[in-house]
């Protein structure tokens, strides 16, 4: 695994067409909520968090990342019971750190890739139990072998799944 | 600003997040669940629901398509063990008619009122809500086909949930399941009555029951009505599990009996009459006239004439195997005698689990 620290010359920063900046976290959101009905254990793999990771790190740009994420999040929030904003909090700051960190360090390769999908879920996980359980007094529990799980399947999805969405890369 | 130009990244992070949790702490303040649906919520259902529908509809005609029209093996097989499989549901509900139709001049007996589940809606669910920490599935039907918040949600098997949210071609329906559903229970053998909860994982336990009570692994856990959103007596699932739980209560974990995971197709319940049962008269159908049904039928003579030369009756052969067959038939042959306690075959005494006769 190789984590290579860039200088920010070297840093290639993408655009992504219109189509794919609205169609792609849709569509993550559609098959996150449609899926689950046929394959209930679907429901571990979080596809928006993966899709917010994605974009965030491509443009580099922090502030477009936070709302990337902000955006997401709220549309997540929308399909369930609980107020809006605990996804869409928790996505926020993980846009706006994977653009961060997409600035700072070299993630284009897989075993970075890996690590940084894996680190950004538990981040996301916590996030979203602390707001939860502080802001909107829902009562939920910490599972944490469930929480470590849901890290290394994402973390392992994360990697064909940012391959293919390589392809709609296009350099700025 | 100039302070604003150099950290500009950070302040718009710090300002989505205020803008954020100052949303949320007035949606906290204000919980709307049985008021008006937000925008934004309205929004992003509105984005999901015709995508889900859309795929679920193409999916549904291509599985109708294929299975009624291309996937035709073992029809044959299948409709024979169909066949079987009613004559023995005909016997069960013989008997079972008549266990109802005395128990009903019982509770009529006692004017007491029973719940009947008089109208109901069948639905597709077309999503969930995507989130392990929200057990909320999406059904295609809505106001327009006059579903209302607090319906009863239901599969043959066992009851699912509950509607919260109503928009005019969907629904949302919270499972039982959800940390944040509650429904009255009732241990069907025990005939205790607690409250069922979601667990965290996603099973169910029933709450406030006595440690010092009994409770048995497998008794069946049905609804008590108390909640007055699922009628009293339908089936919630088995009990798996009774462990002490805290303070003088047990945890007792409950197996549902619908798969809550896997749940395609579901009944509201739209009407609940509430009405004292009638005396139903005493059955005219036997569980002896389902299982003549079966034996070869003899073919009915021309009428013979009515004297013989010498003036006796007519002693006609197949009279006594014709009248026979009639009333082994059951079909209502006019003439054929009224059984009496002398010729009457030993009736519904109907063997338990009916085999082939």
């Amino acid at each position: 695994m190789q984590l290579s620290v860039t200088s920010s010359e070297e840093i290639q920063v993408y655009r992504l067409g219109l189509v794919v900046t609205i169609g792609v976290p849709l569509l993550a959101i559609f098959l996150q909520a449609y899926v689950p009905v046929y394959l209930p254990f679907f429901a571990i793999l979080d596809l928006p968090l993966l899709v917010t990771i994605f974009f965030a790190v491509a443009r580099r740009g922090p502030v477009s990342g936070l709302l990337t994420g902000g955006i997401i999040g709220i549309v997540q929030d929308s399909l369930t019971r609980q107020p809006l904003g605990l996804y869409g909090i928790a996505k926020t700051v993980v846009g706006y750190l994977a653009s961060s960190l997409g600035v700072k360090l070299d993630v284009e390769n897989p075993g970075s890739r890996v690590l940084m999908t894996f680190l950004f879920y538990l981040l996301h996980q916590l996030l979203y139990q602390l707001v939860a359980r502080g802001l909107a007094q829902e009562v939920l529990a910490w599972r944490w072998g469930h929480m470590l799980i849901g890290g290394v399947v994402n973390a392992v999805v994360a990697v064909p799944l940012y391959a293919l969405l390589d392809r709609a890369k296009r350099r700025g | 600003m100039d302070f604003f130009t150099r950290h500009r990244n950070p302040a718009v992070l710090v300002l989505a997040l205020f803008l954020q949790v100052v949303g949320l702490a007035v949606q906290v303040k204000q919980p709307t669940d049985r008021g008006p649906v937000r925008l934004v919520r309205l929004w992003g259902i509105s984005l999901m629901v015709p995508l889900e529908r859309a795929v679920v509809q193409a999916e549904s005609w291509v599985h109708q398509g294929w299975s009624d029209y291309f996937y035709l093996r073992n029809v044959r097989r299948e409709n024979r063990r169909l066949q079987e499989q009613n004559l023995r549901l005909r016997l069960e509900l013989v008997r079972l008619t008549q266990d109802a139709g005395q128990a009903q001049r019982l509770q009529a007996l006692f004017r007491f009122k029973e719940q009947f589940i008089s109208d109901t809606v069948a639905a597709q669910v077309i999503g969930t809500s995507g989130s392990e920490n929200s057990r909320l599935l999406y059904i295609d039907k809505g106001s327009s086909d006059g579903l209302k918040p607090d319906m009863a949600v239901i599969t043959p098997e066992g009851i699912v949930g509950k509607v919260i949210r109503v928009f005019p071609a969907s629904s949302q329906v919270l499972e039982i399941n959800d940390q944040a559903s509650g429904v009255g229970a009732l241990l069907e053998k025990a005939r205790l009555q607690g409250i069922l909860k979601g667990a965290p994982g996603g099973g169910i336990m029933v709450h406030y029951i006595m440690s010092d009570e009994r409770v048995e692994r497998g008794e069946p856990v049905v609804t008590s009505g108390g909640d007055r959103i699922f009628p009293k007596g339908l089936l919630i699932g088995w009990v798996q599990r009774v462990d002490p739980g805290p303070e003088m209560f047990l945890n007792i974990r409950v197996k549902p009996a619908a798969s809550l995971d896997r749940v395609e197709e579901v009944l509201v319940i739209t009407r609940i009459d509430e009405r004292q049962p009638e005396m139903i008269p005493e059955m005219p159908l036997r569980a002896a006239d389902i299982l003549a049904e079966r034996l070869p039928s003899v073919p009915v003579k021309p009428p013979a004439p009515a004297t013989s030369p010498a003036g006796k009756p007519a002693a006609a052969p197949g009279g006594a195997a014709t009248s026979a067959a009639a009333g082994v038939s059951g079909s209502p042959v006019s003439g054929t005698p009224e059984p009496t306690p002398g010729n009457r075959p030993a009736g519904p005494p109907v063997p338990k689990k009916a085999g082939t006769p």
